[in-house]
């Protein structure tokens, strides 16, 4: 299957994200230059972390409107997997693929440190290599990753299950203290209705392999890559 | 020409941690009477145009669409000179 890694001027994850999905999952990737106006031949797309733009403006809304977002909005309108991390969930929100946005963390720091995320559901395509209520240790690396929406799209998050990732504890309680930027509820990731889109702060991009101290995060690439492969096989 | 000044501001109820980290440097400060501070954008716009209804149309669909995001803010139009 063929990844297209989407990259924008001032994204800095897109190395990596491709370096996982072709060395460590073994598939096919490209990268996509903002400026291409499709994206016929890809099975997934991940918008990588970064800061397109210089994040003039607010995060991820100048990209917005590049010119691949058109196809990329037509994409995940057909159904098709796209990840969104960091930068890549700013540009979904304000591309309006996902609900909310993003405000400056509580704190008003830039925030990169691992955290415990929970996994909330596992039959989605990007978790079913999970276990459900696993407890991943994931990084994050942002400083506008406080995630907002009004209390009746949270209301919607939850009632549909679309909340895949949750800041928690060691234990997995969703805590206070566990929230490293002030996101609502706990929000580290969440989907869309249809279930095919994904938007979350924490890189797992950084944590796909062993050396890197860690390799929670690849399970993400492989769950899209089992259930497209499923999917494909019917 | 038409110069515009746009005000985009966090909607009420919505967190602003930047207001709130200066409004306690300001109560640090000595400044007893601060209530609360909200930070927003200021941005002005030189249109080409001389007609200030359809330059109107235009700021509010620039506003809405790039300039403001309608989940956490506000905006407001002025349109302060055209000549």
């Amino acid at each position: 299957m063929k990844f297209g890694v989407v990259v924008f001027p001032g994204s800095n994850c897109d190395a990596d994200c491709y370096h996982v999905i072709r060395n460590v999952a073994q598939q096919d990737v490209e990268y996509i230059w903002h400026q291409q106006h499709d994206v016929k031949g890809f099975d997934a797309l991940v918008l990588p972390g970064g800061f397109s733009y210089g994040d003039y403006l607010r995060t991820g809304a100048i990209a917005r409107f590049s010119p691949v977002m058109p196809a990329v909005i037509e994409f995940a309108r057909r159904g098709g997997p796209v990840i969104g991390i960091c930068n890549g969930f700013q540009i979904l929100l304000e591309a309006g693929l996902l609900p909310g946005a993003m405000l400056r963390n509580r704190s008003l720091t830039f925030i990169c440190e691992t955290v415990n995320l929970r996994v909330n559901r596992t039959d989605t395509m990007f978790t079913n290599r999970y276990a459900k209520d696993q407890i991943l240790q994931i990084p994050i690396a942002h400083g506008e990753g406080n995630y907002y929406c009004d209390n009746d799209t949270l209301k919607r998050l939850q009632d549909n299950q679309q909340i895949l990732f949750t800041y928690c504890d060691s234990e997995g309680r969703e805590t206070e203290e566990a929230n490293p930027n002030g996101s609502v509820a706990n929000i580290a990731g969440i989907i869309n209705e249809q279930g095919n889109v994904l938007g979350m702060m924490p890189h797992p991009e950084r944590c796909s392999e062993p050396i890197l101290g860690g390799s929670d995060g690849l399970g993400i690439f492989l769950s899209v890559i089992d259930w497209c492969q499923g999917v494909s096989r019917k | 020409m038409i110069r515009a000044n746009i005000y985009v501001t966090l909607k009420k109820g919505v967190l602003d941690p930047q207001g709130e980290a200066v409004s306690r440097s300001l109560q640090v400060m000595g400044y007893q009477g601060v209530q609360e501070v909200r930070i927003g954008k200021f941005i002005q716009i030189v249109l080409d145009s001389d007609d200030p209804e359809a330059a109107g149309r235009q700021l509010e669909e620039m506003s809405d669409k790039l300039l403001a995001n309608p989940v956490i803010e506000d905006f407001r139009i002025e349109i302060v000179a055209g000549e």
